[in-house]
């Protein structure tokens, strides 16, 4: 804005204001809830301050199951979510990357058909081919296991289409003058093409991390076995126990915990990411 | 260090169109050759067929008496500069320049050594450790000419490498590269469409106009002795003058009555093209006047003066000519200059095909 009225500064800061608040309010509940006993919140008003009970909530869940919901520690559970959601990030970005490479760089024939097919892949996602997918995950015994968990969710027609966009704007001199230096397509794809893409790899990182570690539907599909729960199925379990009291306290405490690493991650790549979302380096 | 070949090469794309009619061309060791035309003509074509960057079509291309035409762009030992000069934008200068030399396993101190001495001859030493972001138009130019002598190849390929410097700039570099090439004396293939660029840097010429070499000589034989119309009219700035006129009797005239002193064959007659160079027009008293120009525009740019106008004896059937004044000229539009060439600066031209007709001996 250019002008400089301060009512309309004042207003300003008064949306935002109001959008964190929004934002945080459900965070900071759930985070206050997570360091009282149960007896405190079974009873109105719930609490607003945090509580004295944040070493004894966490440790109990992090060291071992619930007798009754879950039988087995949430350490062990965000384990599995970052064996699934690591799996899948680095399946998306290798394979999308190599997929890209081969439709912007070779000729071969049907190249554009294999495009337009990866592409309308999009099309699918695997809420809508689950049924089918499960069954061929089940075929193939991958029922409670990390590549039933992962696999499945790895080809990906965004990162691709992403990656093919950004390879297009590669000039063909580079290309050119690699061949002239003695570089091959491998050589290629690895001195020039992989370094020059690092910042849209740390973008897609952080999207597909994310993306892997709050999967619900397709776990909580191909699990049976508690040993391979991941945590946001986990906090789903606890809530949905039959015939029992949730413990909210428990619950909020492991719903806290599941949200660290994707904020982590993001913290962490955040100069990256706004750098790989607005810029291609030339 | 190493000769070039080319052997009735052309070119055919896959959709028909022949981009490339059939070129020969000897280039000597230690030759600079110009490939020299409009845009569209062919002749970065050309040149990345010698590079290896396109496929050939027809013909033979060697390079040092072996031939080329299926061998990868690395097996043909060459390096080449591109217009935009095609750093790796993520390596240091030390790295761009040294990348070639790894591929090709070449030992590390070796590598050091080389790197660190074509630095020194670019004056590049202080910019090893940069980006090219972080370096200015000249520098990027210099780090690609770096990495194309670096590699001690047996011939340079330039594509346009000045084309993106601004004017001041060119001219130092283009004196740059002449001069390195001589250092090093090694074969030059330079494509430009830059006629000053052209005449100052070959050795020989190759005047290209749609997919031919229409002429191949050194700078001043086609300046002085023009293959075609095409090449009289690209070779000179400003472009040479053209009268459309006829032959009859051993005699041109133009315009049905003004005669030339220019001496065609004597079994000659009919149409024909006349060219005169600008520079060549004089000024003359007025009987000794072969041609009378109305001035209709005055350019002066200091060294000399651009007179724009016109002969014949009406607009109508008016034909255009510039003439080029020494110095500043008083002249004026609307004023009549008696003018003259002498016969060795008239240039004599089929009217139909454009080829050059040799005068009488």
């Amino acid at each position: 804005m250019v002008e400089h009225r301060p009512w309309l500064t004042a207003l300003s800061y008064l949306v935002l204001l109001v959008g964190v608040v929004v934002t945080m309010l459900p965070l900071w509940i759930a985070f206050v809830v997570s360091t009282h006993p149960l007896e405190n919140l079974l009873t109105a008003p719930i609490p607003i301050w945090p509580g004295d009970q944040l070493w004894e909530n966490y440790s109990q869940i992090l060291g071992s199951g619930i007798d009754g919901y879950v039988a087995v520690p949430v350490l062990r559970m965000m384990g599995n979510s970052l064996i699934m959601a690591l799996s899948i990030t680095f399946g998306k970005i290798a394979i999308s990357l190599i997929a890209a490479y081969a439709i912007v760089y070779f000729r071969f024939p049907l190249r554009m058909l294999f495009f337009w097919l990866i592409f309308i892949t999009l099309m699918l996602p695997v809420e809508v081919r689950i049924l089918p997918t499960f069954k061929v995950v089940a075929d193939l015994g991958m029922l409670n296991s990390y590549a039933g968990l992962s696999i499945p969710l790895i080809a990906s027609a965004t990162a691709t289409f992403l990656f093919r966009q950004f390879f297009l704007t590669i000039p063909d001199e580079l290309v050119e003058a690699a061949r002239i230096d003695g570089a091959g397509p491998l050589k290629f794809f690895r001195d020039i093409l992989l370094p020059l893409s690092r910042t849209n790899v740390a973008a897609l990182f952080v999207i597909l991390f994310i993306f892997g570690w709050n999967q619900y539907l397709w776990p909580l599909l191909v699990t049976t076995e508690e040993s391979y729960y991941t945590v946001v199925m986990g906090i789903q379990r606890m809530v949905n126990a039959a015939d029992t009291v949730p413990l909210w306290h428990l619950v909020m405490a492991t719903a806290t915990l599941a949200m660290l690493p994707p904020v982590f991650v993001v913290v962490v790549m955040q100069k990256l990411f706004v750098k790989g979302l607005v810029e291609t380096e030339k | 260090m190493a000769r070039v070949t080319l052997n009735a090469v052309k070119k055919t794309y896959p959709n028909g169109f022949a981009a490339i009619h059939g070129v020969d061309l000897d280039v000597a060791d230690s030759e600079f050759i110009v490939l020299v035309g409009p845009s569209g003509c062919g002749k970065s074509t050309l040149l990345r067929m010698v590079a290896g960057l396109e496929t050939v079509s027809q013909g033979q291309i060697s390079i040092d008496g072996n031939v080329v035409n299926e061998l990868e762009p690395a097996q043909r030992d060459i390096a080449m500069v591109f217009q935009n000069y095609a750093l790796y934008p993520h390596m240091k200068v030390f790295d761009n320049m040294a990348y070639g030399l790894r591929n090709r396993g070449v030992a590390k101190p070796e590598i050091e050594r080389r790197v660190k001495e074509t630095a020194r001859i670019l004056e590049l030493d202080a910019l090893l450790d940069r980006r090219p972001r972080q370096l200015s138009g000249g520098q990027r130019q210099r780090v690609a000419m770096g990495r194309a002598i670096v590699r001690e190849p047996k011939a340079f390929l330039f594509d346009e490498p000045l084309s993106n410097l601004d004017a001041k700039l060119r001219v130092q570099m283009r004196i740059e590269i002449k001069r390195l090439q001589r250092q090093f004396g090694i074969t030059s293939l330079y494509v430009t469409h830059d006629q000053v660029e052209a005449m100052t840097l070959a050795d020989r010429l190759v005047v290209m106009n749609a997919g031919h070499a229409e002429q191949i000589g050194t700078p001043l034989e086609v300046y002085q002795r023009p293959a075609t119309v095409f090449v009289a009219s690209f070779i000179g700035s400003p472009a040479m003058n053209f009268i459309s006129g006829a032959v009859d009797a051993g005699a041109v005239s133009v315009n049905g009555s003004a005669r030339l002193p220019a001496h065609p064959a004597k079994d000659m007659a009919g149409p024909i093209t006349v060219g005169i160079r600008p520079e060549h027009l004089e000024l003359v008293e007025d009987a000794a006047a072969d041609l009378l120009l109305v001035i209709d525009l005055v350019e002066p740019l200091g060294a000399d003066t651009l007179v724009h106008g016109h002969v014949g004896a009406s607009d109508t059937c008016g034909q255009t000519l510039t003439l080029r004044l020494n110095g500043i000229s008083s002249v004026r539009a609307g004023e009549t200059l008696p003018l003259r060439a002498t016969p060795e600066h008239i240039h004599l031209f089929d009217a139909d095909s454009g080829v050059r007709i040799e005068r009488a001996p």
